[in-house]
């Protein structure tokens, strides 16, 4: 088995709110991230396929296949977007690093032709990465 | 589903690799320039792992502000600007980073609650660094 990862990245903003929490528990559980007008983060994207090596290509993958899929599938649905508004996932769970990896493994599952889908990594910052791997 | 949350810290703190069970000559040819006895000091890069499902409220795995507020009371205090070898855990042992890795495994597992502690990696230069997920196998990279 050898394993591909391909990089992405994406611009959003976003914020977190749950609507079921009072003022004062949002402001507690989310601190700065509970300003209303949001903030970006530039997001990093990896994600990793696993596979036999064909023996014509000598791929895994086609990465421009990998590539076309991410950026269908993901990026132009996200860069330079607000996560709370524009993008259906997040309409009633909160955009954090957490869910948008989960998100994202959801896009991608089942659309990579021949590849299995390893892992799905997302930095939201250099210091702070969500690793998912399909897990119940 | 279950994710794993990975955060970045650093502290800077010295070390020097030297061991009681060696004779001078043995822990010269093991450790090199890292014998020297006036110790030397790296800027460490450690990562902790932690998984778990989001919780449904939150979205998180566990709130980072609470991870690092751990780290701020336990590991900092502790850590930043060291010297290992006067630190009790490596009182018997020496203070390799794979030795570093253990300890800080054992006190993230041990002492924070909120999450499970799944794996620290430790850079201690940007050339080299080390994982440690208990005595278990690495399952997932």
């Amino acid at each position: 088995m050898v394993y591909l990862t391909r990089r992405a990245e994406f611009s959003a903003s976003h914020f977190y709110h749950n609507p079921k929490l009072s003022p004062e528990e949002n402001q507690r559980i989310f601190g700065k991230c509970n300003n209303p007008q949001g903030h970006g983060h530039n997001y990093t994207l990896e994600v990793t396929v696993a596979g036999e090596v064909d023996e014509r290509s000598g791929f895994v993958m086609d990465l421009k296949l990998l590539k076309d899929i991410m950026n269908r599938e993901v990026i132009e649905g996200m860069d330079h977007r607000h996560l709370n508004k524009e993008v259906p996932e997040f309409r009633d769970k909160l955009p954090t690093t957490e869910n948008l990896a989960i998100a994202i493994w959801d896009r991608l599952a089942g659309k990579l032709r021949g590849a299995k889908l390893h892992r799905v990594r997302v930095y939201e910052t250099d210091d702070l990465f969500v690793d998912v791997y399909g897990e119940a | 589903m279950k994710a794993y949350l990975t955060r970045r810290y650093k502290f800077s703190a010295s070390h020097r690799l030297h061991s009681a069970h060696f004779s001078e000559e043995q822990n010269q040819a093991t450790y090199g320039k890292c014998n020297n006895p006036h110790g030397h000091g790296h800027n460490y890069k450690v990562e902790v792992t932690v998984s778990g499902r989001p919780d449904r409220d939150t979205g998180m795995v566990c709130n980072l502000a609470d991870l690092d507020d751990f780290v701020d009371r336990v590991i900092m205090p502790k850590f930043e600007l060291s010297n290992l070898n006067e630190l009790e855990a490596f009182r018997n042992i020496v203070p390799t980073t794979e030795n570093l890795s253990r300890e800080l495994f054992h006190l993230f597992h041990d002492g924070f609650e909120l999450a499970q502690v799944e794996k620290i990696r430790i850079e201690e230069t940007m050339m080299n660094s080390f994982e440690y997920a208990g005595e278990r196998e690495l399952e997932r990279r």
